[in-house]
């Protein structure tokens, strides 16, 4: 079961990531996440969604995607070489004891505290999918109180210069 | 109204209501014909069976809220069947939209899982667009069902229209020409293949390219199958023909695939009913699929050379190719493999007894006589709709019409009534069940108002036979919900509405009775009580290999 990361552009219409949602629900394939947001063409979103299964899943998957009116392009990203990006807003406890040890891991992992009460830190977090985990693992023990966390957004990268 | 004139539609059906007031009125000041039905059901599956029976784009027309949902089952039957309709649905002004307001449905959020694609048109401005839009995607690439639903206050407005070219959606291209090396890998294939056997679907039918399947056949001297929607895309009368594949096809046409070592699959899309358990499913053969959709290709049964191309493109490439490279097998070259199929014919045909009471496949190879098989006949689902693609033999494309995906009990008369439109003066015949011809009875009043002289076989058995059928086999012959003794007198029925209703008790009456009936100048009933138990067979029980048949 692979993890396959999917980029698409797609017509930025209503319906459109009803369209895309419902292919999978209705077809049994599963999502692990999914961001849409506007392209620097207003008519134009990007969806990025990341889901799982073997090849012949994938094939069959990028296969329906493709057939979808709206769907103007699509890109698997998986075995090429991309980014990829998620975002956490996690609330933490913060006891006096605690808070050196917060922003300790805060520094380490290179995240904002973006809002602080007399009882919570709020910390942002960006990175990939392991270092939102473990971050989330680390701060488990001091007690974290929610989170909200985006799906992964991906671009593929550009061709290196070679030879230097 | 001039998009519809530029599309070439000549007839809609339709049911109005609140919403679509306006259409119908300026529908009135054109030549295009409406087809008022007596059930919205019915309007979908009339604009089904026009569209295939006239190879164009079937239209139907609806009002919004309930209106617009008694579509659905139609919307998703044309979208198994992989048919061309556009279905035109009111809607309540967009101000009110998400409001709950009175027959207000969401209805493309409903349809959408059901059709190629569907529309809420906003403004009247884009209304020509969208339309034009709509009848290019559900015509072109895979064929389906396309769905416009159209706001009060934008059918109302006015916009200038001026005649729009052929639509370009930059994210809509189908793939029509098939890839030349993998037609040359498949041709190399079959110049290896000592059993290879020719496996065709309704997307030869779509395609228009059964004359060119039947020559690939030719040329390879190679028995051909079909699936139910692929009936008539290869003569059945010819001696290469193995009669239908699968779930109720014939011995020689499982046994083959069984034991080919080719099979080539074209316009289909190995439908479970097809394959029986996908493991065992032609164990023994390299298979090469021709279709349009990309998304059939590998879905359920791994293929050794996948060609995604228009299927009459595809075919015409091969034959060429074939031609080029002087490949053409002779009766004697295959006569091992033929005699073999000869044998499974011989040792177990498709057959029944005739005894004293009237047997339903009786009824339908006395048809298939009177009508010298060049009738269009439509089924309805169950039993009626299996003995039909087994005992009527269809030469031709076009002819056969059925809900071969959804199974939608009730297609079958509203889809004549569409079939009789379109081509007014063929034989159109809806063999029925006693169950289906109740879902939608109410249409003998539209084939009255209008005469079509649509003709209707009951093949009565008082029973849900097929579901019966399961019920002795699998479910210790407890006919729990399947008994429809309580029914009309559908000869009495169809007289109460203005048509002809006819009756037959005894085997000697049939000939008779469809005689009277066929050539009867109006739409009939023919009613015969046939057997109550008798079973279709074969059958492979679900889940078991294709090979393993229940034989009686
Ligand atoms: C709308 C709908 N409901 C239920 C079914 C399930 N079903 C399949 S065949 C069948 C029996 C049909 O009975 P009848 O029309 O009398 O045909 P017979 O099998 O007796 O020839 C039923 C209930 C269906 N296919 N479609
Ligand atoms: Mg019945």
């Amino acid at each position: 079961m692979q993890k396959h990361t999917i980029s698409l552009l797609v017509d930025n219409e209503p319906g459109v990531l009803s369209r895309v949602a419902g292919l999978f629900s209705g077809r049994g394939f599963n999502i692990e996440s999914l961001c849409v947001a506007e392209t620097l063409d207003p008519s134009v979103s990007r969806i990025t969604l990341v889901t799982r299964g073997d090849d012949a899943v994938a094939e069959q998957i990028k296969k329906h995607l493709n057939k979808l009116i709206n769907v103007i392009k699509l890109y698997d990203l998986t075995g090429t070489e991309y980014v990829d990006r998620e975002m956490a807003l996690i609330k933490v406890k913060a006891k006096a004891e605690h808070r050196p040890e917060i922003l300790r891991i805060v520094d380490i992992f290179r995240c904002k505290v973006v809002d602080v009460s007399p009882s919570h830190y709020t910390i942002e977090v960006t990175g990939t999918a392991e270092k939102l985990s473990a971050i989330l693992g680390l701060l488990r023990p001091v007690g974290i109180k929610e989170i909200a966390r985006t799906g992964a957004i991906a671009l593929a990268r550009e061709k290196k210069l070679r030879g230097r | 109204m001039a998009v519809l004139k530029q599309e070439g539609v000549d007839t809609i059906f339709g049911f109005p209501g609140g919403v679509v007031i306006d259409i119908f009125d300026e529908l009135s000041r054109t030549d295009i014909q409406y087809i008022l039905v007596r059930h919205e059901q019915g309007a979908i599956h009339a604009a089904d069976g026009y569209a295939r029976a006239k190879k164009r784009v079937g239209v139907c027309l609806v009002t919004s809220g309930p209106g617009a949902t008694n579509t659905v089952s139609g919307i998703a039957s044309a979208y198994m069947d992989s048919i061309p309709v556009v279905v035109l649905t009111g809607q309540v002004p967009t101000a009110l939209i998400g409001n709950d307001a009175f027959q207000e449905v969401d209805i493309v959020g409903i349809t959408r899982p059901c059709t190629k694609h569907n529309y809420l048109v906003k403004r009247t401005e884009d209304l020509a667009r969208v339309l034009r839009e709509a009848f290019h995607i559900a015509r072109s690439g895979r064929p389906g069902p396309v769905l416009v639903d159209l706001p009060k206050d934008v059918t109302q407005g006015k916009a200038r229209y001026k005649p729009l070219p052929q639509p370009d959606i930059p994210s809509y291209s189908p793939t029509y020409k098939p890839n030349t090396k993998q037609l040359q890998r498949a041709v190399t294939l079959i110049k290896g293949a000592k059993r290879p056997v020719v496996f065709s679907g309704g997307g030869v039918i779509l395609s228009g390219g059964s004359n060119e399947l039947t020559k690939f056949a030719k040329k390879l001297h190679a028995p051909v199958t079909a699936s139910l929607m692929g009936l008539g895309s290869f003569p059945g009368t010819d001696p290469l023909w193995l009669g239908m594949l699968g779930m109720h096809g014939t011995y020689r046409a499982n046994m083959a695939i069984g034991a080919c070592d080719l099979l080539i699959g074209i316009g289909v899309r190995f439908d479970d009913r097809v394959t029986g358990r996908v493991e065992t499913f032609a164990p023994n053969a390299k298979i090469i699929h021709v279709d349009i959709d990309p998304t059939s290709i590998s879905k359920n049964i791994p293929v050794t050379v996948p060609i995604v191309g228009d299927c009459k493109t595809s075919l015409r490439e091969l034959n060429r190719i074939l031609v080029r490279e002087k490949v053409k097998f002779t009766k004697r070259a295959r006569k091992p493999w033929l005699d073999k199929i000869q044998n499974w014919k011989d040792t177990t045909p498709l057959k029944y007894e005739q005894k004293n009471i009237i047997k339903p496949q009786y009824v339908v190879e006395k048809l298939y006589e009177l009508t010298n098989g060049k009738a269009i006949i439509t089924t309805e689902v169950g039993q009626n709709q299996m003995w039909t693609a087994q005992y009527y033999h269809f030469d031709r494309p076009h002819c056969f019409i059925t809900s071969g995906g959804l199974g939608c009990m009730g297609f079958g008369f509203p889809a004549a009534i569409g079939a009789q439109v379109a081509c007014p003066d063929r034989l159109v015949v809806d063999v029925a069940g006693d169950g289906s011809i109740q879902m939608n009875i109410q249409e003998l009043a539209t084939a009255v108002q209008y005469k079509l002289p649509v003709k209707v076989v009951i093949l009565n058995n008082r029973y849900l036979g097929m579901v019966r059928q399961w019920q002795e086999l699998f479910y210790g012959k407890r006919y729990t919900a399947t008994d429809m003794k309580h029914a009309p007198d559908f000869a009495k029925l169809a007289e109460s509405y203005g048509a002809l209703g006819l009756k037959a008790t005894k085997p000697r009456e049939v000939e008779a009775v469809l005689k009277q009936g066929l050539d009867s100048p109006g739409p009939a009933f023919m009613d015969f009580w046939v057997a109550r138990e008798e079973g279709v067979y074969p059958m492979v029980p679900a889940g078991a290999a294709i090979t393993e048949m229940l034989l009686a």
